[in-house]
């Protein structure tokens, strides 16, 4: 583990979706220089992602909405002198004082990343990498909600079938129903008919009424509503049913998706009794929104701020910087906003981060409220786009009476197999009040995926009924570290001792 | 409208190889995972659960869930959603902890 003659580097960015892009392409136009990590072997994010070359894909831009903002950005990485490392999957940023003195800015202090590496970071060779400075645009995972048959397999992950689709060129069957709430569902959809599935039903469990709510945030963002049309157009083409106030309360078959039951929910999302009607499909392709993942920020203190859908995302000043100095963040890790306000933001935290290793204010006159210039516009337009954010987290926050559609042997937590009765007899019998003392109680959450599957499940059913707690986000290792990694630092740090 | 993915992006991949699954021959592309492999040969599970024995296979798609863990060449614990397929793999179906090669 060597430090290459560039360390520190000015800037690590961790992720190169389109915030980690638009930061790392802008900080390095300005001059500084830039390490962008990422744990796949390409550029762009779940957003961009598409086939590896080999697969020799002519139009990637078909699976794609405004692909060419993304092939912009990817001739500006190109042409730029970012060092783009792929394949690093990293589980710990350490805030280490003084190495850089007086060098590094007004805080003076330098950052260690830490990462694992290879496709799936088994590979034996652990990585640390230092910068003056930090961005953290990692995006967010799939917000999943358990009923009965989610375990099945043929139901997949909403955001797996699109990214298995776009960066495979495979379908989890030939006949999806697209299900849970958000926009993305109707992305999925389009997308997976389009690509040659039969696609029965798209069921919203929201309805879209709530958009009508809040006119001001509709009318000043165009481009959204033009994104909603176009998926529209082509669910029309493809004869896919949109089906609101809905949802799949269960899924049939013994090894593999037969069919689910759709049924039909009040307004706080409790199924109606004699609703439900069985739509034949061999997959289901299931999510319920975005979860910003904010891990290695939290693991330094960073303070979150709670979404209206219930998640839980930085708490970012105007200029991105996270309540850390030294740290920024930009994307869905401030909250889920799409891939345009996510470009924004990066392109905004990659002009303040060069501002401050420079010495100067990235908003010459931050007084007069919006600034001149650049920074001025990218504010405005990420307050308008955020705005619109907050609507649509509001429209498909999840609500109150979802946990009617679990029976008590549904499993609630896929790692550890831990089912809802389980859970609830945790939370009734044995008095839990939060998700952590039900994991203590029964496991859930503590398996491979730490509880990004069951976490705002197990949250709800904790909160019996009352507003659940956000989970805390906060773990030591944001990927699973073999001891051998650990035991490597430690070695390392005896040597720096000597 | 396309009929497959790969027509919708014109895709003109390199030549295709064989890897298998618990013995059983699958054709993959160059550029896949295991796991976009394995679907494209219809197989959507290749793992069982440690308590239940359940099947399961890819679900977040993304490296997040491990539900798609997979032993591949004989390593237990691998992301099927991750790795690339390589000419010659062989996949088995992962049961249970996945501690097979510790014999424990």
């Amino acid at each position: 583990m060597t430090a290459s003659p560039s360390e520190p580097y000015d800037l690590v960015v961790v992720g190169a979706g389109s915030a980690g892009l638009a930061g790392a392409v802008t900080a390095a136009e300005l001059g500084l220089s830039v390490a962008l990590l990422d744990s796949t072997t390409q550029s762009g994010g779940q957003f961009y992602r598409h086939p590896a070359p080999a697969l020799g894909a002519v139009r990637p831009e078909a699976l794609h909405h405004d692909w060419s903002a993304f092939s912009d950005l990817r001739r500006r990485l190109a042409a730029s002198t970012v060092t783009h490392l792929t394949g690093h999957h990293v589980w710990s940023v350490v805030r280490e004082s003084g190495e850089s003195g007086a060098a590094a800015g007004e805080t003076g202090e330098t950052w260690a990343v830490h990462a694992i590496t290879g496709a799936d970071g088994t590979e034996e060779q652990p990585v640390r990498i230092t910068a003056r400075a930090l961005l953290l645009a990692t995006g967010a995972y799939e917000r999943q909600l358990p009923f009965p048959g989610w375990t099945l397999p043929g139901v997949v992950g909403a955001g797996g079938a699109q990214a298995m689709l776009k960066s495979g060129l495979v379908l989890p069957g030939r006949r999806i129903v697209v299900a849970g709430s958000g926009p993305l569902l109707l992305a999925v959809a389009s997308s997976l008919a389009a690509a040659g599935a039969r696609v029965p039903a798209v069921v919203e469990a929201a309805g879209y009424l709530r958009y009508a709510r809040s006119p001001r945030a509709l009318v000043t963002n165009p481009a959204k509503a033009a994104e909603a049309l176009v998926h529209g157009a082509a669910l029309l083409r493809h004869r896919v049913r949109v089906l609101p106030g809905s949802a799949v309360t269960e899924v049939h078959g013994t090894d593999r998706v037969e069919a689910v039951t759709v049924s039909r929910l009040d307004g706080d999302w409790t199924p109606v009794p004699g609703t439900g009607r069985r739509i034949a499909c061999d997959a289901l392709a299931v999510g319920h929104g975005l979860v910003p993942q904010i891990e290695l920020a939290t693991a330094v203190g960073c303070a979150t701020r709670a979404l209206p859908d219930g998640t839980l995302g930085l708490a970012l000043d105007d200029l991105q910087e996270t309540s850390v100095a030294g740290l920024w963040a930009a994307g869905e890790t401030g909250g889920v906003g799409g891939a345009e306000l996510a470009r924004t933001e990066g392109e905004l935290a990659g002009r303040a981060i060069a501002a401050r290793l420079r010495g100067r204010r990235a908003d010459p006159d931050p007084g007069r409220g919006v600034g001149p210039g650049r920074v001025g516009e990218l504010r405005r337009r990420r307050d308008r786009m955020r705005a619109f954010a907050d609507v649509m987290s509001a429209a498909h926050a999840p609500g109150p009476g979802w946990p009617a559609w679990l029976e008590d042997e549904t499993d609630v937590c896929r790692c550890e197999e831990v089912t809802a009765g389980r859970v609830r007899e945790a939370v009734t019998e044995l008095g839990a009040r939060d998700a952590r003392t039900v994991k203590l109680l029964t496991r859930a959450g503590m398996g491979w995926c730490q509880g990004r599957m069951c976490g705002t499940a197990v949250a709800c059913l904790a909160a019996r009924g009352g507003t659940p707690e956000p989970p805390a986000e906060r773990r030591p290792f944001a990927v699973p570290v073999p001891l051998a990694t650990l035991a490597a630092l430690d070695e390392r740090a005896t040597e720096q001792n000597l | 409208m396309a009929r497959t993915p790969a027509d919708l992006v014109g895709a003109q991949p390199d030549p295709p190889f064989e890897i298998t699954f618990d013995g059983r021959s699958v054709t993959a592309l160059p550029g896949q995972t295991v796991a976009a492999a394995l679907w494209g040969a219809g197989i959507l599970a290749w793992r069982t659960t440690r308590e239940g024995g359940r099947p399961r296979g890819a679900f977040c798609g993304i490296g997040q869930c491990y539900d798609c863990l997979a032993t591949v060449n004989g390593e237990p614990n691998r992301r099927a959603c991750l790795v690339p397929a390589r000419p010659g793999d062989a996949i088995t179906t992962q049961e249970g902890h996945g501690h097979d090669r510790l014999a424990v």
